[in-house]
């Protein structure tokens, strides 16, 4: 046998693929040059990155995180990088961040809402994640009154009395739902209003003055304690100059609350004394001013009345009036001493991002289901529902939201009965929130329309009615489809909150322009907004990612 | 069972059917909540009029007829401080439809670049603009209009650095653009006389580019073979406009323009003029390029002499005789009879008379282009000024509505299946047409109804000039305006009115746009 063999006995070793195909340079080759307009684009884009780079580089890493005015913070910069050397000035954030945090929330009271906003995550986590255990759901339920405690504090009984209207509310659908359910449906949301309207604040009263009688005495100790302690610091050599006027003023508050505390009886023996006063005049008018109650009645009234019978009235008119006030002193008093929480902190303190994290997140909170039932009354048979319904929304989102926060700041007082006057930071989340619903409205009804009709009529054939079918069948995944539409609802809700800068409330782009108009910082703008956009971004882009995750989580296609 | 048993309970109405019949439970539900909403209305209606009452306040809205009292410094149309408030309003109105406008355009361009170049093959590009939409998507559009007025006020020269022989700055654009810290002034364009011509040409191009159009289709479903439009139709546009330029600055520069000025004593010409009067003030209007002419004119023979702008021509001879300035430009055939008409208005024994100075108009149009001013405070003279209020705002909404662009375009771009590119290519189709003719058409089916609701949200948006002091609807009408007047509820109503107005209106462009594109289904 020939040794000649034509087949070739050993493979030959496997070659390396040309250099142009394989690792960097193939990855390089295919996803930046890959052909001239790529190629042109990819130049282009590294100069651009080059230039920002090289023009923001610098101004970065010179920069200093502590000083306490601009022109030290430039004095630092020129010792430190020699003369002309450009630097970014973060102090100012070291410095004012508990200002661009809090506003001018009391210095003391951080913890409040620092804690409040520690518990939203807890109270967040059961909806937000379904790990998480369910019974933290009753903890989100309290949560809002809670957290309304924290912040704005006062006593713990105001946001108890709020929440007991929803608890009547839910007896209501409770214990007359199965007998007449329109009519348990219809009560469900008369009751709660009554009780907030016209109950809820005697309620409150009673309850202050019944605390205040009991522990008056406790309260007074406290406060001269209170006022005790600051004279020692006052006096005192380690006080430093500047806490001085700080104190003083401390001290005077406390005082004057200590004698407002000390002087509770006499007030309500003056109460007493004016109440009696006044019934007693009024028993002896005369028949023809008898009913009168107010100066206007009287202004309007046709018959002629004498002199004599006009001087009694205005008397007694008078010991009305006295007796008003002595109440109203005594019901201020009484809240002071009578309440058991935390020290009350006016919303004109609020400020910074606690504020916008209070109207983004109360207003995502409360738009959610609002605009859910906007979308249900848009689609729905009922013909005036469904008009008012589209009306609202079309009306809502064909204004920018700016109007809507002027009508709250300088309307809200004319639609409003005379001499009605509430928190401005409520009237904003009120107006934000009505905004935001009609944005999700629109979403959820896309949703809605993208849902098949079978979907509808096997909820029928099932003998579900609407609300049933809703809760149980439609929404499930009408909401599901319009989770990136609600989710961008939110962020762009969330984003509108600087809006508030221009209805005077502290937001931080309101804020920033504060801590601009010091002298220490006069000048000073692309530090602070870089911060406070950097801030905005985290927030709005974790929603963003949320979302998608939500999506994949929910996917049940294949 | 009978028939007549089942239609039985049709015959006794009970009241408590009301509730439990569902025939008559959704009227029941209906009736019950209009009549919850009205009273919630006339409550809301019945405050308002007792707190107008107590206030001493009535509603009208005669004070849009009163005089407003205040400058606008951006106007489209003419506007004093002597204007009324109802002109204040459509001023503010205009300045918002421009930012509006404006700003849908670039937002448009930026979105459609951006959102094709997110889906680029190249990573850094791509890479880049996901930067750019995340960022802009994710921060609020106050802070960039203020990150932007910022750069606009803070980083940009002022006036002075362009001045002198170390100046350490200077215009761009062949000495024709300045950026400086009051703004952007670039050149203006000046029409003269006939300039109307050039719009009839354009119209009747666009015409005969149609014809060329349909001719081309046409000859392509007879033969097969489509006959090119492009020259042609780059010609009909470029080659009448050119002539027309020509022929009009033939025309225009033949025309003799004379000076008036308002004198008490008789005067030559106006060297003589101005060593009587101390400083010709002459009156300009910017948009005439008579009045530039004359302008120039002035400058070329070195008169002492200083400028006050007007909105038109019409309006800087209103404030000729009104006295602000003491010379004017006007055509030479009928300079006299003005010059009389002029007279009669003029205060005290001041009297309008033509000088011996004439100046020709012109060409067809002309640039207007900025300078600075040589002498005192250094500022920017002449040209366009766009404001930094009116660039941050605009730059502000178009880059943040771009990011939002970027992604329908993306989107929309996604929602066309492979399927179709590879039909296209199985068919022969070059991957440009492939684009054009197959991808596109359905894309902005699925990228026009949300691109068009952006829109909206600019508009909306661009209240915020409130935050850069751009005089917009809401500053005029919903700012100076109300708290002037006091008449808050009319002017926050009529403002919230317009854009409701505005909004409507783009909403109905919509969907008479989705009816006409929506895939004709069974």
């Amino acid at each position: 046998m020939s040794r000649l063999s034509y087949v070739r006995r050993e493979m030959l070793p496997q070659q390396e693929p040309p250099v142009t195909e394989v690792g960097i340079i193939k990855w390089v080759r295919e996803n930046l040059f890959s052909g001239v307009l790529n190629s042109i684009l990819t130049v282009l884009s590294v100069l651009f990155i080059g230039w920002v780079i090289l023009h923001i580089w610098e101004w970065f890493y010179h920069s200093v995180w502590y000083a306490g005015s601009l022109s030290e913070c430039r004095e630092i910069i020129a010792d430190t990088y020699g003369e002309g050397a450009e630097g970014a000035c973060f102090a100012v954030i070291t410095e004012r961040w508990n200002q661009l945090l809090f506003g001018f929330y009391p210095s003391e009271l951080y913890w409040r809402p620092v804690l409040a906003f520690v518990l939203m995550f807890v109270a967040l986590a059961p909806i937000l994640f379904t790990g998480a255990p369910r019974k933290l759901m009753y903890f989100t339920l309290i949560y809002p009154a809670l957290a309304y405690w924290l912040l704005w504090g006062g006593t713990v009984f105001t946001p108890i009395l709020i929440m007991f209207g929803f608890v009547l509310g839910y007896l209501v659908v409770k214990f007359l739902g199965r007998i007449a359910p329109l009519i348990a449906t219809i009560l469900a949301i008369l009751v709660p209003i009554v009780w907030w309207l016209m109950l809820m604040g005697p309620t409150l009263n009673v309850i202050n003055g019944v605390i205040a009688t009991m522990q008056q005495e406790s309260y007074i100790e406290k406060q001269a304690d209170v006022v005790e302690n600051y004279q020692t610091l006052l006096d005192s050599p380690d006080t430093a100059e500047s806490d001085i006027s700080r104190y003083e003023s401390k001290q005077r508050e406390a005082q004057a609350s200590l004698e407002r505390a000390i002087a509770l009886p006499q007030i309500r023996e003056d109460l007493e004394v004016a109440t009696a006063e006044a019934e007693r005049l009024r028993a002896a008018l005369p028949d023809l001013v008898k009913d009168v109650t107010s100066r206007e009645e009287l202004d309007e009234m046709t018959v002629d009345i004498p002199d004599e019978d006009r001087a009694l009235l205005e008397e007694a008119l008078t010991a009305e009036d006295l007796v008003l006030q002595v109440t109203s002193a005594k019901q201020s008093v009484e809240a002071d001493v009578g309440r058991i929480g935390f020290v009350p902190v006016p919303s004109d303190d609020f400020g910074g991002f606690m504020l916008a994290f209070i109207i983004g997140i109360t207003g995502i909170a409360f738009s959610l289901p609002l605009g859910i039932l906007l979308a249900l009354g848009r689609q729905s048979n009922l013909f005036l529902i469904r008009t008012i319904c589209v009306g609202f929304i079309e009306f809502i989102r064909g204004v920018p939201l700016i109007t809507l926060l002027f009508t709250a700041s300088l309307l809200l007082n004319y639609f409003l009965p005379p001499g009605t006057n509430f928190d401005i930071i409520l009237r904003v989340i009120i107006m934000v929130t009505l905004f935001s619903a009609a944005y999700i409205a629109e979403v959820v009804r896309g949703g809605l329309a993208a849902l098949p009709r079978g979907q509808y009529e096997a909820a029928d054939a099932l003998g579900l009615d609407y609300w049933k079918a809703q809760r149980l069948i439609i929404m499930p995944q009408a909401l599901k489809i319009s989770i990136p539409g609600i989710v961008s609802s939110f962020i762009g809700l969330f984003k509108d909150t600087t809006l508030v800068v221009f209805i005077g409330l502290l937001d931080p782009i309101g804020l920033s322009n504060s801590i601009r108009a010091t002298t220490e910082w006069n000048g000073i703008y692309w530090e602070l907004f870089i911060f406070i956009g950097l801030l905005f971004w985290i927030v709005c882009f974790g929603m963003s990612r949320y979302s998608m995750y939500l999506e994949r989580k929910l996917k049940t296609g294949h | 069972m009978s028939m007549a048993d089942q239609s039985a309970p049709r015959d006794s109405f009970r009241l408590s059917m009301l509730l439990y019949d569902t025939r008559y439970r959704s009227l029941t539900i209906q009736v019950v909540f209009f009549i919850l909403f009205m009273a919630g209305f006339a409550w809301l209606i019945n405050n308002t009029i007792q707190n107008l009452e107590t206030l001493g306040k009535d509603f009208n809205f005669g004070f849009l007829s009163s005089r407003a009292g205040y400058d606008i410094n951006q106007r489209l149309i003419e506007y004093t401080n002597n204007s009324t408030h109802g002109r204040a309003m459509v001023v503010g109105l205009l300045n918002t439809l421009l930012v509006a406008f404006l700003g849908c355009i670039l937002a448009t361009i930026l979105g459609v670049i951006a959102g094709v170049l997110r889906l680029s093959k190249n990573w850094i590009v791509g890479r880049l603009m996901t930067v750019y939409v995340e960022a802009f998507r994710n921060i609020p559009v106050l802070l960039w209009i203020l990150i932007i007025f910022a750069i606009m006020t803070e980083s940009m020269p002022p006036p002075k650095d362009f001045r002198g022989d170390e100046a350490t700055a200077a215009m761009s654009l062949w000495e024709t653009v300045a950026v400086s810290n009051q703004g952007i002034f670039i050149p203006r364009l000046v029409p003269a006389s006939y300039f109307w011509v050039f719009f009839v040409l354009i119209i009747a191009a666009i015409f005969v580019i149609r014809y060329l159009r349909k001719r081309a289709i046409i000859i392509q479903e007879a033969t097969g073979v489509r006959p090119g439009t492009f020259w042609q139709s780059i010609g009909v546009v470029v080659i009448p406009l050119v002539a027309a330029y020509f022929a009009i600055s033939a025309i225009t520069t033949k025309n003799e323009l004379t000076f008036i000025v308002a004198t008490e004593q008789s005067v030559e010409n106006l060297v003589a003029f101005s060593e009587i009067a101390g400083r010709i003030n002459y009156c300009h209007a910017p948009n005439s390029a008579a009045s530039l002419s004359g302008l120039r004119y002035l400058e070329a023979n070195e008169l002492d002499y200083s400028r006050r702008e007007f909105h038109n021509t019409s309006a800087s001879i209103k404030e000729f005789i009104g006295g602000t300035c003491n010379a004017i430009v006007v055509d030479s055939a009928d300079a006299a009879v003005v010059a009389d008409s002029l007279s009669d208005g003029l205060r005290g024994n001041a009297t309008a008379v033509t000088v011996a100075d004439t100046v020709m108009e012109g060409r067809a149009f002309e640039f207007d282009v900025p300078e600075l001013t040589e002498k005192g405070i250094p500022r920017f003279e002449g040209g366009l000024h766009l404001r930094n209020s009116l660039i941050a705002l605009w730059l502000a909404l178009s880059v943040y509505t771009g990011a939002f662009i970027a992604e329908i375009v993306r989107a929309g771009i996604l929602a066309i299946s492979k399927g179709q590119t590879e039909a296209a290519s199985a068919l022969g189709i070059r991957p440009s047409r492939t684009m054009r003719l197959v991808i596109l058409p359905q894309a902005l089916r699925v990228i026009v109804p949300p691109l068009i609701s952006q829109y909206l949200n600019l508009t909306k948006n661009s209240s915020l000039a409130i935050a850069v002091g751009y005089m917009d609807l809401r500053s005029t009408l919903g700012g100076i305006s109300l708290n002037q007047t006091g008449r808050e509820l009319e002017c926050m109503l009529l403002m919230m009115l317009i854009y409701l107005v505005i909004s409507l209106a783009i909403s109905v462009v919509m969907n008479i746009y989705n009816t006409r594109t929506q895939l004709k289904e069974r």
